[in-house]
């Protein structure tokens, strides 16, 4: 079985803010850490790829920094991966996204099985997955909580909250995998001495790399959506701030003025 | 279209600048020359900020692709599930008369099942213009590519102008797949809409993994997808009057072909579902060990409440995922909410800040959970906690 995982570099903390002054953004953030979703989808790809053989890349889009999480990658045990990056593909929304990664995956050749994770901790829209399915044209699961191969389909179990769904998918397909699927692994130092240089496993994808050529399908060109403007949230007017005094004697005053004791 | 960068400005003191100023790290400043790399996401904080002139924004007039006139109504997905409607529907259907208003456009309901009319008539009750209803055996079960198949069916022949659809696990598998197929936008997890005249849905989200929120629209493309989660809008008060009507349409088998064979689907017990609590105490970082989660628990019950927390305490495996309130947890509208050691990053508070009463203890003044919070407390949870606890259960004995 072939096995693309789609990965992401997410910054590290959260805490990009804008500066209340200069209106700019104060970068406190930057892309540092594999998804922490996208673990659980690698996670779940290696132990497939050891139970029924075949191979496993992880595929992901961003800037030369981003190589990093693919070596990560690499050192958990993936035979190999993709970076797309291009200036070309900055700025894209999830239909440009979306869109790229499928040209990515198609210049990588045949595959069976493509997993994703949940959701990021950034864009945390939880669509990729499905849009990238729509464009290869191919089905899509989600909320898979657990997967095996049997006679050419994938027999899964699907957590929707209210109800328990098992069913099964033909290949080639996508699967979205919950976090509570497992317990991802650590990369392993062994083969990371085994491999020493892991260069020769990644390939770098670019805008010339790729089948369509049309730059109106990509970046902010190939994008549906645009940002009007980015503003720092609301705050409200009318709080009332307690810095000192008998605090906990103010918080039992709410309560019960408001009536919940 | 995009961002030019004009060597001829550029110098040690701009290039430096400009390094600094960007957000995601992606323009670098070497050897004389400034470069722009695929980290860059377009936010434009270099043209509006920088050195004025060195990087600028080149924008292609585009061809106009569609006509906007063509494209009438506001359209609610009903998300009926083994015959419950959930209530996000009626939420959306209200934001929907809210917009269409604007714009003076109808309100559409697509609902696609089985035996679903008795869901369908109770729709009609809140005020819509008409239901598109596709019904068939083979839609008993909710199918990525079954429904895509009869939404998209739907597009074709009413062109509805926004399609709002919730933020449930169906609704996340349906909107993204309807939305590529027709390649064109969709926002996720809006938490504020509005319209403008021209039919552009504004659609307010945050955004860039930060504590910003993005104003974003769709011109150039029909349908405007968008996904708003449960407990973000307030459901229309139901009406005796009907004035709407429903249109049964006629299904093609060619639809009906899946990829998916269901095995078994069971029913689970109704799980605790914090977005339905109307009291609730959350915790977060603030919290030093798991066992001081026994404060927390006793308060919430003292309270008649749920127990809720952030992402953080989830990760560190304090709680079940099902408590985590925020953007990769639940959006939460309770009667009270009691943030305890919570600094309030946008994904937390974009989950729970339209509660109706919100106190926020933390020891931090500066933290971000006050700027939503109508009671900021600013102490130790420690001592406020314990002390709290006493006072409640003595108030009670009192009475």
């Amino acid at each position: 079985m072939n096995i693309v995982v789609c990965i992401k570099q997410v910054p590290g903390t959260t805490n990009v803010k804008v500066n209340p002054e200069t209106g700019t953004l104060i970068r406190d953030g930057v892309a540092s850490k594999m998804n922490p979703f996208d673990l659980n989808a690698l996670e779940l790809g290696l132990l497939l790829k050891k139970e029924y053989g075949g191979t496993l890349k992880v595929i992901s889009m961003g800037p030369p920094a981003a190589l990093d999480i693919i070596r990560e990658a690499i050192y958990m045990g993936a035979d190999g991966g993709v970076l797309i990056s291009d200036r070309k593909f900055g700025g894209a929304d999830v239909l440009a996204t979306s869109y790229t990664l499928c040209s990515g995956i198609k210049a990588m050749g045949y595959f069976d099985l493509i997993l994703t994770g949940k959701q990021t901790t950034d864009g945390d829209t939880a669509q990729v997955g499905a849009e990238l399915a729509e464009h290869l044209d191919i089905p899509h699961v989600a909320n898979v909580t657990h997967l095996e191969y049997e006679d050419n389909q994938m027999k899964y179990i699907s957590n929707l909250g209210e109800k328990i769904v098992t069913a099964k998918v033909t290949t080639p397909c996508l699967v979205c995998v919950d976090n509570d699927i497992n317990t991802p692994r650590l990369p392993s130092f062994k083969r990371k001495a085994e491999l020493k240089n892991c260069e020769d496993l990644i390939k770098i994808v670019t805008f010339n790399d790729i089948e369509d050529q049309d730059e109106n399908h990509y970046g902010l060109k190939g994008s549906a959506t645009k940002v009007e403007r980015i503003f720092e949230p609301e705050k409200r007017s009318d709080k009332q701030m307690f810095v000192d005094g008998d605090l906990t004697k103010k918080v039992y005053e709410i309560l019960s003025q408001k009536k919940f004791i | 279209m995009g961002l030019k960068i004009n060597q001829e400005l550029v110098n040690e003191q701009t290039g430096k600048a400009l390094q600094e100023l960007c957000p995601f790290g992606a323009i670098s400043y070497e050897a004389g020359k400034l470069d722009i790399n695929a980290g860059c996401k377009l936010c434009k904080m270099c043209v509006r900020k920088g050195p004025a002139g060195v990087i600028t924004f080149e924008e292609e007039k585009q061809e106009a692709i569609i006509n906007k006139d063509e494209y009438k109504g506001i359209c609610v997905y009903a998300d009926i599930e083994q015959g419950q409607t959930h209530k996000v529907t009626f939420e959306l259907i209200g934001e929907a008369l809210e917009l269409a208003k604007v714009i003076n456009h109808p309100v559409y309901v697509l609902a696609i099942g089985k035996d679903i009319d008795a869901n369908v008539e109770e729709i009609l009750h809140y005020g819509v213009d008409k239901v598109y209803l596709y019904e068939h055996e083979a839609l008993k079960d909710f199918d990525t590519e079954t429904y895509t198949n009869c939404f998209a069916d739907f597009i074709r022949n009413v062109k509805p102008s926004s399609i709002l659809v919730g933020a449930t696990n169906v609704g996340r598998s349906l909107a993204p797949r309807v939305a590529a197929r027709f390649h064109t936008g969709l926002t996720a997890d809006c938490t504020k809409l509005e319209m403008k005249e021209n039919t552009d849905l504004v659609q307010i989200r945050p955004a860039f993994g930060g504590n910003i929120m993005a104003q974003i629209i769709n011109p150039d493309h029909r349908p405007q997808f968008a996904t708003v989660r449960y407990k973000v809008f307030s459901a229309p008060n139901k009406v005796s009057e009907i004035k709407g009507t429903i249109e049964k349409v006629k299904i093609n088998e060619e639809w009906l072909k899946s990829h998916t064979t269901v095995l078994d689907v069971e029913q689970k017990p109704k799980e605790l579902d914090i977005s339905e609590s109307e009291v609730i105490v959350a915790v977060g970082r603030g919290l030093k060990s798991v066992n001081d989660l026994g404060m927390i628990n006793e308060l919430a019950d003292l309270l008649n409440g749920n127990v809720a927390c952030s992402r953080p305490m989830v990760e560190a495996g304090f709680f079940d995922s099902k408590h985590q309130i925020g953007l990769s947890g639940k959006t939460v509208k309770p009667k009270l909410i009691i943030t305890i050691g919570i600094s309030g990053s946008v994904q937390f508070t974009s989950g729970m800040k339209s509660s109706d009463t919100i106190i926020a203890i933390n020891n931090d003044p500066n933290a971000s959970i006050f700027n939503v919070a109508n009671y900021g407390i600013v102490g130790d949870l420690y001592e406020i906690v314990p002390n709290l606890i006493k006072m409640i259960k003595e108030g009670k004995q009192n009475v």
